[in-house]
């Protein structure tokens, strides 16, 4: 199985296209940053303009964790897109080139192969999150500094200390690696029922636009599949950012608001997940392969 | 013992019958022929030999054991290239053959894949990227891949698409070599009887997926013996006549039309005792060759 999973890896990372995603969330990465290095504070006045006669805030407010929280919620929404790119092109690019032939001619089975497929996906959509992680949170810190994070929500205001903030990225991160996961194992069973790569690609985007609609909308239908839908889950990294409050109104440092609700969004995800698995290796072992 | 043996094997995609009861026995140590003009089914069997196609009905064995049963064992004794020589445009000639040396349990060394790539003819451009290759050398690659791990059953479909003459020469070459040099079974498909007769021991001839003629190719292209279709007012009435008589052992089998291969002095007498049978002969035709004959069964089915 690992030889499996090393052909795999080795095929996506010898592709050029495999470097876009990197290159596209490099690029976005740098072009925010340069921007709120430049005109950071107009942003910042902006963003607290609501709050600015009644509270005073003292200390860096537009600092490296303040940006990563910035590009995440920007980013998470369109990473998924770049993800799709790889995994709905995983079999079916295969199919369509020919070569998947030449794999289920040999001696390893059709599900072994899916798996290794879908583990070297997996490994990628990791990869494109750590470098991902590394940029916005990382470079951030590095060119902006750190200082405590301040985020306006749509009806209170966060105040989590400097020294109470990193871990929360790495929950952060581990909950949107879960997200990505679904993405990609939704992107694999697009691919595992086409013959060419463009429909799956399109198949997976069309499907994260159309149940994040679902998902966004305020419709008493709606609302009964919404708990349902990964959609719904997939942006619940934030809640690593709400935090408990004693009887003095005070931040309870280390504390988490809503854990049940991040847990739940954990469970329904892995679940999207082995739902999507299991069924592109049925599909996939009922196949004739005529590609 | 039969390295192949396909039994009654069927392959239905909606109402289209791509194979129909289609059976045959492939021995150790030969190169099996396996002819049709395009579409006729051919690939669709090769896809099912090797489990890339799940047949509607009927058994394979390869190695006297059943493909559904014993996939990965099988798989790992056969080497095959399956219609176009499809590969990867991003990696090179031993990069390829790396990779599919990988997915195999005994281990194939460096020296193993240079040699692999000399007998195809392409160590020259052994780094270079599939994508700089002509078709020609595509198809050396593909055949490449199916030699590199060294299998008993060599399965080749449609192997000299898109060579020049020399190429095809190379290739009628390897296959020869593979199986009188090597002690490999070769199964080989084309739809170009010249190129089959040349190296095959056994031929098979299939149209619109069932099989029309099989044969030893000796015997099908004794010059001794000619391939005669009789025309008769009362055709299975005739059949029925060779069938009881010493004829019967020259009949071979076909679906519409006698068919007979037999030597050239019998003919006389073949026409004799039809006529003393009753049955009106209309006509006897005689096949010039195999080519023929190829084309005439393929033709008018």
């Amino acid at each position: 199985m690992w030889s499996l999973i090393q052909i795999e890896l080795y095929k996506i990372f010898r592709r050029p296209r495999t470097y876009i995603a990197f290159g596209a969330v490099a690029a976005l990465i740098v072009v925010i940053q340069l921007g709120l290095k430049i005109d950071g504070d107009a942003y910042a006045h902006f963003l607290m303009k609501d709050i600015n006669d009644t509270l005073t805030v003292d200390g860096k407010v537009l600092n490296g964790y303040l940006i990563c929280y910035i590009l995440l919620q920007l980013l998470l929404v369109h990473v998924p897109l770049l993800v799709a790119l790889i995994a709905a092109d995983m079999i079916s690019g295969e199919a369509n080139l020919g070569t998947l032939r030449l794999l289920f001619s040999t001696p390893y089975s059709r599900t072994h192969w899916v798996l290794a497929k879908f583990i070297a996906a997996s490994i990628y959509t990791i990869l494109l999150l750590i470098w991902l992680a590394f940029l916005a949170l990382f470079v951030s810190m590095w060119i902006f500094g750190t200082d405590d994070l301040f985020l306006m929500k749509s009806n209170y205001v966060v105040l989590i200390e400097q020294n109470d903030v990193l871990w929360r990225y790495v929950g952060a991160f581990v909950f949107a690696s879960f997200s990505l996961l679904t993405v990609t194992s939704l992107g694999f069973l697009m691919s595992s029922m086409s013959n060419n790569s463009i429909g799956p690609i399109v198949g997976t985007m069309s499907a994260i636009v159309f149940f994040t609609i679902l998902s966004t909308l305020n419709i008493p239908l709606f609302n009964l599949v919404k708990p349902y839908l990964f959609t719904t889950h997939m942006n619940n990294w934030k809640e690593f950012f709400d935090i408990k409050v004693n009887i003095n109104n005070e931040a309870i440092r280390g504390s988490i608001l809503n854990i049940p609700k991040i847990k739940t969004s954990l469970w329904v995800l892995t679940m999207h997940i082995i739902l999507f698995v299991t069924a592109s290796v049925i599909i996939i072992k009922k196949k004739d392969i005529l590609s | 013992m039969a390295v192949i043996k396909v039994e009654n094997i069927s392959k239905h995609f909606g109402q289209l019958k791509a194979v129909d009861q289609l059976s045959f026995e492939v021995e150790a140590g030969q190169v099996f022929g396996f002819l049709g003009q395009n579409g006729s089914g051919k690939s669709t069997t090769i896809r099912m030999l090797l489990s890339l196609i799940h047949p509607s009905a009927g058994n394979i064995e390869l190695f006297g054991k059943s493909i559904q049963k014993n996939r990965a064992a099988i798989l790992e004794q056969v080497g095959a290239i399956i219609e176009r020589p499809d590969l990867y445009p991003y990696l090179s000639a031993t990069e390829h053959l790396q990779l599919f040396a990988k997915v195999r349990k005994q281990k194939v060394g460096a020296n193993r894949i240079t040699k692999t790539l000399e007998q195809v003819g392409l160590a020259q451009r052994a780094h270079d990227k599939v994508q700089t290759f002509s078709l020609g050398m595509k198809q050396r690659l593909g055949i490449a891949i199916a030699l590199v791990h060294n299998p008993s059953l060599i399965i080749l479909d449609e192997p000299t698409n898109g060579l020049d003459p020399q190429g095809i020469a190379d290739i009628r070459a390897l296959i020869k070599h593979l199986s009188i040099e090597e002690g490999k079974t070769v199964f080989v498909s084309s739809h170009l009887l010249s190129e089959i007769e040349q190296v095959a021991n056994q031929i098979l001839i299939i149209h619109q997926g069932k099989k029309m003629v099989e044969g030893m190719t000796k015997e099908l292209l004794d010059p001794e013996k000619r391939v005669v279709q009789i025309k008769t007012m009362d055709d299975k009435q005739a059949l029925a006549i060779l069938l009881s008589g010493s004829f019967s052992q020259y009949i071979l089998p076909r679906e519409e039309g006698i068919f007979l291969k037999l030597p050239a002095h019998t003919i006389p007498l073949l026409n004799e005792s039809l006529v003393n049978s009753g049955i009106a002969v209309l006509g006897i035709e005689t096949k010039n060759s195999l080519e023929d004959y190829f084309l005439q069964i393929t033709s008018n089915a």
